[in-house]
């Protein structure tokens, strides 16, 4: 089938495009893209003969296929928690035509058997393009290299040990140095366990009050520190993860301005929420990194404004209610974030940190880019990867109503703004909600 | 003045209305223990549940003589760690609970917050018994009525609280407490035991134990938990013994009216020396005394109707 | 409109406390064993009244104790929030002792049942006798005042309250429509 997008506004950031424009999608590709509609009388009758759906977007915004690069999936392993179909169908969802998952599964995806297994039932539910990320170390127990080439032949565009930390440096710098001969990303979850440990949330003031075991902001800027020094050290790409913090943001920003090869993301909630929505002891707060102060979450948007953070990622961390509904000390970490990802960065946008174009990047040609993915513009012959956002659509977040099995997200019952409402993977409608 | 609520999970919450309505209450109760009949009718045919997450004879002890003197029937659970560990979730506990209709539920846990999440989901009453580091209300109010019965007022009073400020519920629920009832309260210990920004919380912090206790009209000593010497928070117990400690040599730089306070149960000769302790200046044993009046109190002013 | 009625002045309330000052000693043939226990709040007054009435006449003291009732009332169960609990202070031995109670008002008796509960958890009296300043009927329990100030036939819409000089700025007995 093929679709002829009329009337809405495209933003396509990959082409500096920001117009009305018409998009003609045609055996999964867009095949054209204009500013006039085709208009003659030979392209109506073709239309019509080859049942060619139209559909009026007018008010609505255009933009490139989203794009998480943090999400965790769960298969194989975890399958109470998410599964590469409910995860996929939570990504369009939420307006992601492509998401990269984490390899903390069980196993852990650090050989070519796991990847391919991820890409068979990504492939099979058919909903969202899904990009596994593999591990640095063999179990993500940080000893010995994975198979990079292998996993890279598989299907795999990054490498990560994402949960924990590649504690040993020397580690660090020989998968920056490998990865790199690969053209690919290492993925740095920073944390200095010996400086987290015992902790559960930011340590700070709130802290301090609530009596809960404190992780300082510290415990992060440790680490990213270290890994821009062995990104310098060895001019490979760096990508570093959740940045959280003031301190993180400060020091990505000097290394950019050194020429260090290095990208970093957010997620959501660290410029939405701080430490203070502890108090209630919700366990849907609890996530690592942690929610931080108000100085950290003013500095991680005025990182996203000027540039030093890249990418918006979820982190989507789906937990089943049993890892949530304990005390918070034991409770699991983690935000399921796919399908509130979009609408609370939107708000980024209204309260006037980032232009549209500004934000739509950081959802897909950067993250793209990272990740050598060939995805992120709406440049005639790409794939039809799209997502439609009717911006003044007002929703309530109800968690119950999410595709995702993880039903922990902080922001239950936050009225919200923006909304994906028509999500385009490969010219297919994955997702449609007008 | 009325106490208009369903549970106690903290001294932070409490205004000072409530907190002077418990103690009142609180004072009222001390004579029932002190009669040859030591029990009243008050809470006949309820049923008060003790769920102890974490081993504490004193506490445990005391809510369950409260409840007896008033009259209400007991149950002692004393749970492992966690829920975890049962492989049951909280929530799942806590509803399996409310089946068998308690009116209140009493809960100690290491775990900061647990009362909270009980409190959110039950249509029982929930006091609170000491949550982690977090609070451990009824142990301030018992030291507020000690400290009023002795002085007349708390406020104007200087308290300084000695010790590991960071990993103490007691600290930060008297912090709350005395500070809302008008005391400017110091608190002192090694560095690695004075939590981030704690003089937010409207107090004074020193590493000192002398800048703290001088001219105070009240010492409270904590408990040194004696595991965190392996965590590094402070070198050896000998040394902490002898920079840290209220002792002889110290407590002069204190009022000479000075009382000694430690909510139990003490390491003597660790945080301090064993002469004050059963000196003429310490109220310890007081304390433990009015401990029971505060707990009957509070189930008193909890319990009834289904309003 | 309040429909409010003085039906005691501070006359005759201090002649009543004479009268039932000498009636209790009449009965109990002076002091001996004699103890004056007030009702919290408003027998506390009229007890101390009493007992200054007494030792006027026989020049003895009679010990008097303070009984708060609020922990034995009936009606706990289902109050919530809670009355506000007052002291008892009886600091002596009920044991062989001729125990009078004292209250303002008797009503429907359940507080006068409260306070023989209580009573009775301090020690085995000899006896226990009640005196109020005004009996004003509608009992629902087998109550009887053994010395009565005044007589007060009411309705169950009628307020009955004994405001005294130790609270308030005067003596009487009023009563009004609710």
């Amino acid at each position: 089938m093929n679709l002829l997008l009329k009337g809405g506004r495209v933003v396509d950031p990959s082409r500096k495009k920001d117009a009305v424009e018409s998009l003609l999608i045609e055996n999964g590709k867009i095949i054209q893209s204009r500013k006039e509609l085709p208009r003659t009388g030979k392209a109506n009758r073709k239309e019509n003969a080859t049942g060619l759906e139209v559909l009026d977007l007018r008010g609505m915004i255009l933009v490139p296929g989203l794009i998480d690069m943090h999400t965790h999936l769960r298969e194989p392993g975890f399958e109470f928690r998410e599964t590469i179909a409910s995860g996929s169908g939570a990504a369009v969802a939420g307006g992601f035509t492509s998401v990269a998952c984490m390899p903390n599964t069980n196993p852990v995806n650090d050989n070519r058997s796991v990847t391919e297994f991820i890409r068979r039932k990504a492939a099979e539910s058919s909903l969202a393009n899904v990009y596994p990320i593999a591990a640095i170390s063999l179990k993500s127990e940080g000893e010995i290299l994975s198979e990079f080439w292998d996993l890279k032949d598989a299907g795999a565009v990054g490498f990560s040990d994402d949960g924990k930390p590649v504690v040993n440096a020397a580690l660090m710098r020989r998968a920056l140095e490998y990865a790199s001969s690969l053209n690919m990303p290492v993925i740095s979850h920073c944390e200095d366990r010996s400086l987290s440990s015992g902790g559960v949330m930011h340590e700070g003031f709130v802290s301090t009050e609530i009596g809960l075991p404190g992780i300082p902001g510290i415990a992060e800027e440790v680490m990213v520190a270290r890994d821009l020094l062995l990104a310098e050290f060895t001019g490979a790409p760096l990508h570093i993860a959740h940045v959280s913090t003031a301190g993180s943001v400060r020091l990505i920003r000097e290394a950019k301005t050194r020429g260090v090869r290095v990208s970093a993301e957010t997620a959501p909630h660290y410029f939405s929420l701080t430490d203070e929505a502890l108090r209630t002891f919700d366990t849907a707060m609890k996530v690592y990194p942690p929610l931080r102060g108000e100085e950290d979450r003013i500095a991680v948007r005025e990182g996203l404004r000027d540039g030093t953070i890249d990418v918006i990622a979820s982190d989507h961390a789906p937990h089943a209610r049993t890892d949530k509904e304990v005390e918070f000390h034991f409770a699991a970490s983690g935000i399921t974030g796919l399908e509130t990802s979009l609408a609370l960065s939107l708000r980024l946008v209204l309260e006037g940190i980032l232009s549209l174009s500004e934000l739509i990047e950081k959802m897909t040609i950067h993250p793209a880019r990272i990740l050598r993915i060939p995805k992120g513009t709406l440049a005639d012959g790409a794939d039809a990867d799209i997502t439609v956002i009717d911006p003044e659509r007002e929703w309530i977040v109800d968690r119950g109503l999410f595709r995702s099995r993880g039903k922990n997200s902080p922001f239950h019952n936050w009225p919200l703004k923006g909304k994906a409402v028509l999500t385009i993977v490969g010219g297919c409608i994955r997702y449609r909600d007008f | 003045m009325k106490l208009n609520r369903k549970d106690i999970l903290g001294i932070q919450e409490l205004s000072v209305e409530e907190i002077n309505l418990i103690l009142e209450t609180a004072d009222s109760f001390i004579e029932v223990s002190t009669r040859e009949i030591k029990k009243v009718p008050t809470l006949r045919g309820k049923t008060v549940i003790n769920l102890f997450y974490e081993a504490s004879t004193r506490t445990r002890t005391s809510f369950e003589i409260a409840a007896k003197r008033l009259s209400a029937d007991t149950i002692n659970i004393s749970a492992s760690t966690s829920s975890v560990v049962k492989g049951e979730t909280l929530i799942d506990t806590a509803k399996n609970l409310e089946a068998m209709n308690p009116d209140i539920i009493v809960i100690r846990h290491s775990a900061a917050g647990a009362p909270h999440m009980l409190a959110a989901i039950l249509r029982q009453s929930i006091i609170n018994a000491g949550d982690g580091a977090h609070e451990h209300p009824t142990q301030a109010l018992l030291d507020m009525m000690t400290i009023r019965s002795r002085k007349g007022t708390i406020s104007g009073l200087k308290v300084a609280i000695v010790g590991d400020i960071a990993h103490s519920r007691v600290a930060r629920s008297n912090i709350h407490g005395l500070t809302k009832m008008g005391a400017s309260v110091c608190v002192a210990g090694p560095a690695t035991m004075i939590p981030l920004d704690i003089e937010k919380m409207g107090i004074v912090a020193h590493t000192r134990v002398e800048e703290a206790i001088r001219d105070a009209d009240i010492v409270m000593v904590l408990r040194i938990q004696t595991e965190r010497e392996k965590q590094n928070i402070f070198p050896s117990l000998r040394e902490y013994a002898q920079y840290f400690s209220l002792n002889r040599r110290n407590i002069g730089l204190a009022r000479k009216d000075v009382l000694i306070m430690h909510p139990g149960p003490m390491n003597r000769g660790v945080e301090i020396s064993s002469d004050l302790a059963d000196g003429p200046h310490s109220i310890i044993l007081n304390q433990v005394t009015n401990g029971v009046a505060v707990r009957m109190a509070l189930l008193y002013l909890l319990t009834g109707g289904a309003s | 409109m309040k429909n409010k009625k003085i039906v005691m002045d501070a006359e005759g309330i201090d002649r009543s406390l004479t009268r039932i000052a000498y009636e209790i000693l009449e009965k109990n043939k002076g002091v001996e064993d004699l103890v004056l226990v007030g009702i919290r709040t408003g027998g506390v007054f009229l007890a101390e009244r009493l007992r200054r009435k007494i030792s006027g006449i026989e020049g003895k003291e009679v010990p008097l104790g303070i009984l708060d009732i609020t922990l034995y009332r009936d009606d706990l169960q289902t109050s919530h929030p809670k009355p506000r609990l007052g002291k008892t202070d009886i600091p002596f031995s009920l044991d062989k002792k001729k125990v009078v109670l004292i209250d303002d008002v008797l009503f429907t008796g359940r507080t006068i049942r409260a306070a023989m509960d209580a009573l009775i958890d301090f020690g085995r009296p000899m006896l226990i006798q009640l005196a109020v300043l005004i009996d004003r009927g509608h009992r629902e329990l087998p109550i009887r005042a053994d010395f009565v100030g005044k007589n007060l036939p009411s309705s169950l819409w009628e307020a009955v309250s004994v405001i005294l000089t130790e609270k308030k700025g005067s003596d009487e007995v009023v009563i009004e429509i609710r």
